[in-house]
């Protein structure tokens, strides 16, 4: 079991005939994701890695019946293809793209919002549920099919937690990178909520970050909704506070937003917390007894 | 990117925000001639940083002649102005604002930013102006009022009249809080703001609003499309190891350690400098080499991080994702043999074809430590440095 992706997945690309879509679709088409085509406009009616490309994703999904897409596309236009893919019907949008203006998220995930389209990313590494369907830019060798959930904002940390969980022999359910942003498409919550329906995790990994106060919340929601056993780390104890322009991030947050903090909130949660990256397997197996 | 208050000031003015009459001077000679434009008998002459705490640091000064106006434009111009939000160098001076004097009555805060929470731009106003908003913030949490614009229709007129009774404003000043509030808004999505802060926005004498100060954070990922805002980019304000940096898409800040660190993916730079620090040592840096690590990027990260002379070996830190661990190893082989590093370097190679990796330095004779584990790396490079601190 899984969540969000499976092998029945139907993946289009947007951004298909670039060189960041072409390379990792590629690799998506090896790992054995069920990818159906591409939308690169004016390139409809070629083929692409034996694959059709649209013009529009609309024509992809009619021609498709595609329900996921990936989203390469390069930053200044990534606005305009997350809400083209919305209104095309695509129900699971994972934008992978880094380095988007804020503002122009705000508007994309109030309108995905609207139309009750669940949308990952940005600026994160993808989906992946192993041996099923790899939707990002993760390395697919690295998992291993298992029982753990992980849910992160960082992409190579997601990556150490994998490993561990794989080298465990635990393995992993599905691995969701909801990305660094200010404004993530989904959040802590919308994943912990899936992960905790999911009869196929049993347990989550949660891997956090500085900055921000998605973590306290993700914890005050855990701590009323999650019964399976959590193993969290926060990276950013040693950041430092930085040069700073004024008070307004610190007065939105009332002061919090700092390693302790999240740590601390976690804690309360009854969340197994490590100071260290490399103990992440270790926690998992203390907290499981696996 | 931040800008200065004589910048943010500027767009205030565009967008229709009360700011005082002031110009900003690069020279004593011209800081003098600002008067006799401006007028009056009274001024105030602010020194131009990225950073709070201007007026406690000596920074900000009400001047009453065209001498003093001279001692303080000759005393900090050239200079380096400390305040309790820079580092102990300080940021350099190279211009001062020369303003009216503005008699005050009362000191109100106003700013906004993009909250993460509510995925909105919130705008919060207070009665309590002035250097201490940030602890009102965390002691009187319910004395900061705020207010949500919804994307899909702006900021409302009645939502700034809304704060304006709450602040207590009364009579003019319910209209002028509504126009500024709007313009705000509207400057911050016209321009592509990360924040914006009006501390104090003050009631004159005269029973008028006005901005005293302007704070304006920009978002680095808007800057294509923000191409007059990216003009007034001043680097001088940055430290030049992380300028440098920035110019090979490397993303480094510079700290007290004396360990530096390499590692691809901001979180696990972050977790790298974490373990480094449980291991007992002090990270000397910050440093994401970024998803694409190539030769030439692995080669400079290594200079910016020996650019620092208080660095006593260097930890290397990769998870090849997509990247082959073999191509960074024979990376950092380049740049070792190039840059001639002294110091120790501790590598630890995981993911896409790490094995081979190792091997390759193994094989090199340099002076290269492999790593077995993350954990290891991490005690091999404080051991390195010299132990325990």
């Amino acid at each position: 079991m899984s969540i969000l992706i499976n092998k029945d997945t139907k993946v289009i690309c947007q951004g298909f005939t670039g060189a960041q879509g072409t390379f990792h679709s590629e690799q998506a088409i090896d790992y054995g994701t069920q990818m159906v085509g591409g939308v690169s406009p004016g390139k409809g009616g070629t083929e692409h890695l034996g694959l059709p490309v649209f013009n529009t994703v609309r024509e992809a999904v009619e021609q498709t019946g595609a329900d996921a897409s990936v989203i390469y596309v390069p930053a200044p236009f990534c606005k305009d293809a997350i809400i083209e893919a919305a209104d095309a019907g695509i129900q699971l949008i994972i934008c992978i793209t880094e380095g988007i203006p804020t503002i122009d998220m705000l508007y994309a995930k109030e309108y995905v919002d609207r139309k009750g389209v669940r949308m990952i990313g940005p600026n994160c590494p993808g989906v992946i549920t192993p041996d099923e369907s790899k939707i990002g830019i993760m390395p697919g060798h690295i998992h291993k099919k298992g029982r753990v959930g992980i849910v992160s904002r960082s992409g190579t940390l997601t990556y150490e937690a994998v490993k561990q969980t794989t080298d465990f022999g635990f393995g992993q359910s599905t691995c969701v990178g909801i990305g660094g942003d200010p404004i993530p498409g989904s959040n802590f919550i919308d994943i912990l909520t899936l992960l905790q329906d999911d009869p196929g995790t049993e347990a989550i990994v949660m891997i956090g970050e500085i900055g921000g106060t998605a973590e306290e919340e993700a914890a005050a929601f855990i701590k009323d909704n999650v019964t399976k056993p959590v193993v969290a780390y926060i990276a950013g104890v040693t950041a430092p506070p930085g040069k700073r322009m004024g008070h307004a991030g610190a007065i939105i947050s009332g002061g919090k937003g700092t390693a302790d903090d999240k740590f601390a909130a976690l804690e309360d949660a009854g969340v197994k917390t490590v100071r260290s990256l490399a103990e992440i397997g270790d926690a998992l197996k203390a907290v499981t007894g696996w | 990117m931040n800008l200065h208050e004589y910048q943010g000031k500027h767009l205030f003015a565009k967008y229709g925000l009360p700011v005082s009459q002031g110009v900003a001077c690069d020279t004593p000679k011209e800081a003098v001639e600002a008067v006799s434009e401006i007028g009056g008998d009274s001024w105030v002459v602010k020194a131009q940083v990225h950073a709070g705490g201007r007026g406690k640091a000596g920074g900000v000064k009400v001047v009453k002649s065209k001498e003093e106006i001279r001692e303080f434009a000759e005393q900090w111009l050239g200079q380096r102005l400390v305040t309790y939000q820079t580092d102990a160098n300080g940021q350099p001076v190279s211009k001062i604002l020369v303003e009216a004097l503005t008699d005050i009555d009362q000191e109100l805060y106003l700013g906004a930013v993009v909250d993460r929470g509510s995925r909105r731009i919130v705008f919060m106003a207070s009665t309590e102006g002035g250097v201490e908003i940030e602890k009102v913030a965390e002691e009187t949490p319910e004395k900061i009022l705020k207010a949500e614009i919804d994307p899909l229709v702006g900021a409302q007129p009645y939502q700034g009249r809304e704060l304006a009774f709450k602040l207590g404003l009364e009579g003019k000043q319910i209209g002028q809080f509504a126009k500024i509030f709007v313009g705000l808004a509207k400057l911050f999505e016209d321009c592509d703001l990360a924040l914006v802060e009006i501390n104090p926005l003050v009631i004159t004498k005269q029973g008028d609003l006005l901005c005293l100060d302007a704070k304006v954070g920009v978002d680095s990922n808007a800057l294509y499309r923000q191409k007059k805002i990216h003009e007034m980019h001043d680097p001088s304000q940055e430290d030049s190891r992380e300028a440098e940096a920035a110019k090979w898409e490397l993303n480094y800040v510079a700290l007290d350690g004396n360990i530096g660190c390499m590692v691809n993916g901001a979180g696990l730079a972050m977790g790298t400098m974490d373990i480094i620090k449980l291991s007992g040592g002090q990270p000397a840096n910050f440093l994401d080499v970024g998803g694409g690590a190539t030769k030439e990027r692995v080669s400079e990260a290594f200079k910016i991080i020996l650019s620092d002379d208080n660095v006593q070996a260097v930890l290397v830190n990769i998870f090849g994702g997509i990247v082959r661990c073999d191509m960074i190893a024979e990376g950092i082989i380049g740049a070792v043999k190039e840059v001639g590093v002294k110091v120790p370097v501790v590598v630890r190679l995981e993911g896409n074809n790490a094995e081979k990796g190792t091997q390759v330095l193994a094989d090199s004779g340099l002076n290269i430590i492999a790593a077995t584990s993350l954990s290891d790396a991490a005690q091999q490079v404080v051991k390195a440095a010299g132990g325990k601190s």
